[in-house]
C-alpha cells in the first residue's frame, strides 16, 4: 500500500489547472505569457509534447484565442490561459467560439486592473467580464477555483462541461489561488471521469453541422474527417450558411440559450459548508472563499450559527442554491476583491429582503478571516 | 483568530535572495511528511529584483482553509526594511530570525541572529546560497520538519551541478542554528521583561 505521503505532491494551482487540462483530454494550447498566468503556459510548453500534443505560443491574445478555436474544430481539446488584459483580447474570438459553438477552455487568473494594473496581486474583478465581455446576448460557462485541488478537479469539469454543451468555458483563477502551493493527492485515471464531444453517426451526406436535436447540442465532425462543415460568425441555418430568415434566426439564437439552461442543474455547481441549521451565511468564491470558511468557523466557536455558501459556477448564476440560503438566513455577506460584481447578482435574487451585506477589498491584498468574522459577529 | 494547530512561517528579503525557492523547498518538506497539511504562498512586486519579497509556509495537521499568515510563528528576515515591515506581524511567542549582517538593528531580543549571507560566501564562495543556509536555520528552530526529508526536497529542486553546494549551504545552517539555546531568549517579542 503507498502511503500518503508518497502519493502527494506539492504544487501551485497553475501547475494543477495542467495536470486536470491533461488528465480531461487537453491537447492543444495556444497562449501568450502573462503574469500570473505563465506558468500554466510554461508548464504545458514541456508536458504538451510528451502526450502527442500541441503547444504554440502566439503573437498576442487575439491569435492565441483563433488558434484555440481551429484546434478545436480539427478535433482536439483545446485551451487558453491568460490574465486580464489578455482576456481583454480574447473577447473578439471568443464570441466567436460561442456562436459557432465550439469547445474550448479559457483560464484567466484575475490579477489587480483595470489595464496592465496590478501585475503581481490578486482581484476578483474580471467576474463580469466572463460573463459579458464578449457582444451579443451571448450563453456561456464561469467556474471558480479557490484552492489547488479544485484547480485540478474543475479544470476537468471545464473540459467535461464544454465538450457536452459545445461552449467556451472560462475558468476564473485568481493571483492567489494560482501561485499558492499545496500538497495534495491527485485522482487517478480511472477516477476522472471524462466527457468527449458526440461525433455524428449519419453518413456525411446526412450531416448537418448545426442541425437540432433533443439534446439542443449538434453533433460535431471534426474538420477533415470527411463530413461537409461551414464555420462562420455570422448567425447560420442547420448547415452552417449565414441566414436572414427570422425563423432560422429565432430558432438558433433560443437553442444557444436552451442548451444551457437545459443542463442548470448539472452546470450550477456549489459547496454548503455548516449551512445546515445556518442563520447568517457567507457566499463566497475563488481563494476569498477560504477566508470565508476560516471566518464562519471562527463565528461558530464564537456561538454564532454562521455557514458558507460556496460558488463554484459563476454563471449560469446558480440562483435555485443562493435563493434558498437567502430564503434560510438574516443575513448574507457577500465578500469580494470587487466593488460587488457577484453581489448584485445576489441581489437580484433575493426576493425575500433579506439583508445583503457587501464587503469589498480592492488593494490587492486578499480579504482576510478576521475582516469576514467583523461582520459576522456585528450582525 | 488561531485556534488549531497551525505553524505559520514567513520568509522575507528583496527579490532575488531565493526567500520563494527557501519557502518552496520548506514546503515541499513538509508536505512529504505523513498527516501534515502545508500551504506556500508568496507576494512579490512586478520586477524581477530588488523590491520586497515574501514568502509564507501554514503547516497544520488538518486541511488548511486560509492559506496566508495570521500571526506568525516564526519570521527569517533577510533584510532591514523586511524586517521592519513584518515585524508586527509575529505573534507574541513567535521567534525573529535575521541576517546578522544585513538586519543590524534587531526590534526584540527574542531574536536569532545569524550571519546567513557571510556563512554562503565564506562557505561555498557564492551568496547565491544564503536562502539555503537560512533554510536550513529555520528548519531546524522551527521544529516543523524533518531534516533529512528538507535535504531530499532540496535536491529535488536545485538546478544541476550545485546540489553539493547547495547542501553544505544547508548543513550550514542547520550546525549554525543548533548552536542556540532558545530557552535563553525572552519568552514573548514584545517585552524582554514581561516574565518579571
Amino acid at each position: 500500500m503507498k502511503s500518503e505521503s508518497t502519493s502527494r505532491v506539492l504544487l501551485q494551482g497553475n501547475e494543477a489547472v495542467v495536470m486536470g487540462a491533461l488528465a480531461a483530454g487537453c491537447r492543444f494550447f495556444a497562449g501568450y505569457p502573462i503574469t500570473p498566468a505563465s506558468e500554466i503556459s510554461e508548464l504545458l510548453s514541456l508536458r504538451l509534447p510528451e502526450v502527442g500534443g500541441t503547444f504554440i505560443q502566439m503573437e498576442d491574445e487575439i491569435a492565441s484565442m483563433g488558434a484555440v478555436i481551429g484546434a478545436s474544430l480539427a478535433g482536439v481539446k483545446s485551451m487558453t490561459a491568460t490574465s486580464g488584459p489578455g482576456f481583454s483580447l480574447m473577447q473578439e474570438n471568443l464570441g466567436y467560439a460561442c456562436v459557432a459553438e465550439v469547445p474550448c477552455v479559457i483560464v484567466n487568473v484575475m490579477r489587480g486592473g483595470p489595464s496592465t494594473g496590478l501585475p503581481t496581486s490578486p482581484s476578483q474583478g474580471d467576474v463580469q467580464m466572463a460573463r459579458w465581455g464578449t457582444h451579443g446576448d451571448h450563453p456561456i460557462i464561469v467556474l471558480a477555483t479557490s484552492s489547488v485541488s479544485d484547480c485540478f478537479s474543475i479544470t476537468i469539469r471545464a473540459f467535461n462541461l464544454s465538450e457536452k454543451y459545445r461552449v467556451p468555458v472560462i475558468i476564473l483563477s485568481d493571483e492567489v489561488v494560482a501561485h499558492t502551493r499545496e500538497s495534495v493527492a491527485l485522482p487517478g485515471p480511472d477516477e476522472i471521469r471524462v466527457v468527449d464531444r458526440i461525433a455524428p453517426s449519419v453518413p456525411p451526406e446526412w450531416y448537418k453541422p448545426y442541425g437540432t436535436n433533443n439534446r439542443g447540442v449538434p453533433d460535431m465532425a471534426a474538420m477533415g474527417s470527411g463530413y461537409r462543415h461551414h464555420v462562420t460568425g455570422l448567425i447560420h441555418d442547420e448547415k452552417g450558411f449565414p441566414t436572414q430568415n427570422p425563423k432560422e434566426i429565432d430558432q438558433f439564437q433560443r437553442r444557444l440559450h436552451e442548451k444551457i439552461s437545459k443542463g442548470f442543474g448539472e452546470i450550477q455547481v456549489i459547496k454548503s459548508i455548516m449551512m445546515e441549521d445556518a442563520e447568517v451565511c457567507v457566499i463566497a468564491y475563488g481563494s476569498v472563499a477560504r477566508s470565508a470558511l476560516r471566518a464562519i468557523k471562527e463565528a461558530r466557536n464564537q456561538g454564532i450559527k454562521a455557514g458558507l455558501l460556496q460558488l463554484i459556477t459563476l454563471f449560469p448564476f446558480p440562483r435555485k442554491a443562493v435563493d434558498s440560503v437567502l430564503r434560510q438566513c438574516r443575513v448574507a455577506i457577500v465578500p469580494e476583491m470587487n466593488m460587488g460584481q457577484i453581489c448584485r447578482e445576489v441581489a437580484r435574487v433575493n426576493q425575500t429582503g433579506t439583508r445583503i451585506v457587501k464587503h469589498n477589498r480592492v488593494d490587492g491584498q486578499l480579504i482576510t478571516p478576521e475582516e469576514i468574522l467583523k461582520y459576522l459577529v456585528k450582525v | 483568530m488561531k485556534n488549531d494547530q497551525r505553524y505559520e512561517i514567513r520568509f522575507s528579503g528583496s527579490g532575488g535572495q531565493g526567500i520563494i525557492t527557501a519557502a518552496v523547498v520548506m514546503a515541499d518538506a513538509v508536505g512529504r511528511q505523513n498527516n501534515r497539511y502545508v500551504c506556500q504562498t508568496q507576494s512579490y512586486g512586478p520586477e524581477a529584483r530588488g523590491g520586497k519579497s515574501k514568502a509564507e509556509v501554514v503547516i497544520s495537521d488538518s486541511p488548511i482553509d486560509y492559506p496566508k499568515a495570521m500571526s506568525i510563528d516564526l519570521l527569517l528576515a533577510m533584510t532591514q526594511a523586511a524586517c521592519d515591515a513584518y515585524f508586527f506581524d509575529i505573534r507574541p511567542e513567535g521567534l525573529l530570525v535575521v541576517d546578522t549582517d544585513l538586519v543590524e538593528q534587531v526590534p526584540t531580543s527574542r531574536a536569532v541572529t545569524i550571519p546567513f549571507t557571510r556563512i554562503a560566501r565564506e562557505l561555498t564562495g557564492k551568496e547565491l546560497v544564503a536562502n539555503m543556509v537560512a533554510l536550513g536555520a529555520v528548519g531546524l528552530l522551527s521544529g516543523q520538519v524533518e531534516l533529512a526529508g528538507l535535504e531530499t526536497a532540496l535536491m529535488k529542486r536545485v538546478p544541476k551541478g550545485t546540489e553539493k553546494m547547495n547542501s553544505l549551504a544547508l548543513q550550514a545552517g542547520i550546525d549554525e542554528a543548533g548552536k542556540i539555546d532558545l530557552s535563553l531568549l525572552p519568552r514573548s517579542v514584545v517585552s524582554d521583561w514581561a516574565d518579571d
